[in-house]
């Protein structure tokens, strides 16, 4: 009898419950796996230079990278790392993928601004010149700055390479705006375009960015084929390492460091036993 | 600092320096003869843990401050410079933001040691209330640097908190503009939290200098929390409490380093990492974790004042709690009643921070759509935030002066010595019972 009662209760109040509140939603980012994972992991230095081609032929062409040098492709863990070259300003590697780009200046003994090829002390050059410019030529969206983006987003590079990999058509019920594309990946609420049934809204956003990668897009130079997965795999990588260029060095670093903690704990440990064996407590 | 002193000076130049400025015999006194009772545990070590971590704190905050620029254009920028292009930039700045974390936890370990074994009792209410000062500043310490990498949770919550104030009849709106140094959180804010970040540090170093004071006026509580009666319960602080201490730190500097090398990121927000926005709110503002209880009691009342009154409530009590215990008996050894309760306020604290992990209308148990009650959904963050502010207040402000008078304490040992040399057997039930009396 009691037990009816609760179940009455229970439905009463289900009833009175409103509707599931509209909210972000996306798919979890999908389980890849990295080189560079757990204490000891490490870049792969020929995966990180084919996803420098992925972002330097694809990305750049709409993402700016501010914070990067062309320098940092040439420093130890970088891309083009050369023991030969511990200065990486003179790594003829890096030089060369610099020059290959053109960047503004100033000419000092005029003031004009001029065009010249990038050093390896210059920034990576960022495709737009300021942010207007950019949503003009964006319908109106702001490619954001890459620099930091592993780090920016839950999931961090297994982020960007479901994103990349994620596009679909959109399912039937959702209508996008001109100029947006489905990614269950994408953060995003798309109840408002979604003419199915409410507890049914797909998961995931309108993203303004064309699917970027296709087979093919960039030919590597190690020969690997360069499939959407692989592409999008690479600038994953190349991704994660430009947000912490120094996670090698932290690794390494922490070895050492967990290491000596653990003998001077155990010394301590025993210094600790000697020093009260005659106290009773 | 308390008992006569025993520092004898052995050469001329002691007995010349002592004369004039007894600065040798006070850290004599202080860290080398100081009494300190034997049954300390290990939740003691935490008050060295503390000592040290302010101190790193202080000397990677300094470091950082020689490369950090405080300017809403360049601020996000030079940690990032920090982080790439400082010769250990890295470490340095690693070490600090999760230091901040490590020194909270290290903190609330040391305030709930201290709620279960009493020691806020008299005569220990001053050493207690500098201690809540102490923790005060430290969250406003917390708060003001975690603005300074002027990432999009820094500046949101900037906000959010700033604007709490606002809260506040009449001369809320002033404050907020006096504050901010303008009418939004902007560039004259974000410098003017760096300037006091930078300050703030200081002056804990100075009340925890007080708070050391007042420890050795009264001296250490202990574990059984009955009086040290005689020499034969205590052991000189050096070398008994200075290697069993720096054994505590070694293993607590594990953790730590564990975190800094291997998982920097893991206790921050991804969101941080993007640049600032005043146009764009993140979806989710949240603190970090230290802070996130206080945030679920703020957001636990529909009413925003109500709410900024009753978060500071929560920490305004922990101030007259020497008055509001009106148990006679410091250990909960000894109160076997007050222990479920106080098992019981530990796990309700946890149950607020995960509230303030989440939005208040996420669903609880998910995927089960509870009943509406008043203004929310009973299965929601609200409702439960709103289950565990009561008991948090409950517990200080009725349980605590009830129990006292209506409990049956266990007959606590004569001495700290005698329930050690005794028999385990013949030893009071509940001191037999403890095992983190070891060690």
């Amino acid at each position: 009898m009691l037990r009816k009662g609760f179940a009455f209760a229970a439905l009463g109040f289900a009833l009175l419950a409103g509707p599931a509140l509209a909210a972000t939603t996306n798919e979890e980012p999908a389980n890849v796996h990295w080189s560079f994972e757990g204490p000891f992991g490490k870049f792969d230095k020929e995966q990180l230079q084919r996803g420098y081609k992925v972002y330097r032929e694809v990305c750049s062409a709409c993402h700016s990278m501010d914070l990067m040098y062309f320098r940092n492709l040439g420093q130890k863990g970088g891309p083009f790392y050369d023991p030969k070259y511990p200065n990486p300003n003179n790594n003829p590697v890096v030089k060369s993928l610099a020059h290959d780009i053109q960047v503004k200046d100033i000419d000092t003994d005029t003031g004009d601004v001029v065009s010249r090829p990038a050093t390896p002390a210059d920034k990576f050059a960022a495709p737009f010149p300021n942010e207007y410019a950019a949503r003009a030529s964006n319908g109106g969206a702001l490619p954001p700055d890459l620099s930091v983006m592993a780090k920016a987003r839950e999931g961090g590079p297994a982020y960007i390479y479901s994103l990349l990999t994620g596009f679909k058509p959109a399912p039937a019920g959702l209508t996008l705006a001109a100029g947006k594309y489905y990614d269950p990946y994408y953060a995003g609420d798309l109840s408002g375009s979604w003419h199915g049934a409410p507890n049914k809204v797909p998961e995931g956003g309108a993203i303004s960015m064309p699917p970027p990668l296709t087979d093919g897009k960039v030919t590597f130079d190690d020969g690997k084929p360069s499939t959407i997965k692989e592409e999008a795999y690479d600038v994953a990588a190349f991704l994660a390492w430009a947000a912490e260029p120094k996670m090698e060095e932290r690794k390494a670093f922490g070895l050492g460091a967990m290491i000596y903690l653990l003998i001077f704990s155990v010394l301590l440990w025993f210094s600790y036993r000697r020093i009260w064996k005659n106290v009773a407590h | 600092m308390s008992g006569h002193s025993t520092y004898e000076p052995k050469t001329g130049f002691e007995r010349w320096l002592d004369s004039r400025l007894p600065i040798i015999r006070f850290a004599n006194d202080t860290i080398i003869t100081f009494p300190t009772p034997k049954n300390l545990n290990y939740w003691w070590t935490f008050g060295g843990i503390l000592s040290l971590m302010l101190g790193m704190q202080i000397v990677t905050g300094i470091i950082l401050a020689m490369h950090y620029v405080p300017h809403v254009d360049y601020a996000f920028n030079s940690v990032q410079r920090i982080m790439r292009d400082v010769n250990y930039g890295w470490l340095i700045r690693n070490l600090h933001a999760n230091g901040a974390s490590m020194f909270f936890l290290a903190a609330y370990i040391h305030i709930f040691r201290n709620l279960y074994y009493g020691s806020y009792k008299s005569p220990r209410e001053v050493l207690w209330i500098l201690g809540c000062v102490i923790y005060l500043l430290m969250i406003i310490t917390a708060f003001m640097g975690y603005v300074l990498p002027w990432g999009q949770m820094s500046f949101h919550g900037a906000v959010v908190i700033t604007n709490l104030i606002g809260a506040l009849p009449v001369v809320g709106p002033s404050i907020t503009t006096w504050l901010w140094g303008g009418f939004a959180v902007d560039d004259p804010t974000l410098n003017r939290f760096f300037s006091l970040h930078y300050l703030l540090p200081f002056m804990i170093a100075g009340v925890v200098a007080l708070h050391v004071w007042a420890l050795h006026v009264p001296g250490n509580n202990n574990p059984t929390g009955v009086n040290v009666k005689s020499k034969e319960d205590t052991v000189p602080f050096h070398p008994y409490y200075t290697v069993k201490d720096g054994f505590a730190i070694s293993v607590f500097l594990i953790m730590y380093a564990v975190f800094v090398f291997y998982l920097p990121d893991a206790l921050g927000d991804a969101i941080n990492y993007v640049k600032a926005n005043p146009l764009q709110t993140p979806q989710h503002i949240v603190p970090e974790w230290y802070l996130l209880p206080f945030y679920a009691i703020l957001r636990a009342v529909p009413n925003k004042l109500m709410g900024v009154i009753l978060m500071f409530g929560a920490i305004a009590t922990l101030f007259i709690l020497p008055w509001l215990d009106t148990s006679k008996v410091r250990s909960m050894r000894y109160r076997p009643t007050a222990r479920l309760y106080y098992f019981i306020f530990i796990f309700a604290c946890l149950v607020l921070g995960l509230c303030g992990a989440h939005a208040p209308d996420d669903m609880v148990i998910p995927n089960v759509a509870g009943p509406q009650f008043l203004d929310a959904n009973l299965n929601s963050y609200v409702w439960l935030s709103r289950i565990g502010a009561l008991y948090y207040f409950v517990y200080f402000w009725v349980i605590t002066p009830l129990l006292g008078l209506t409990e049956t304490p266990l007959p606590e040992p004569e001495s700290i010595s005698s329930p050690v040399l005794s028999h385990p057997a013949s030893a009071p039930a509940g001191a037999a019972a403890s095992p983190e009396k070891r060690g």
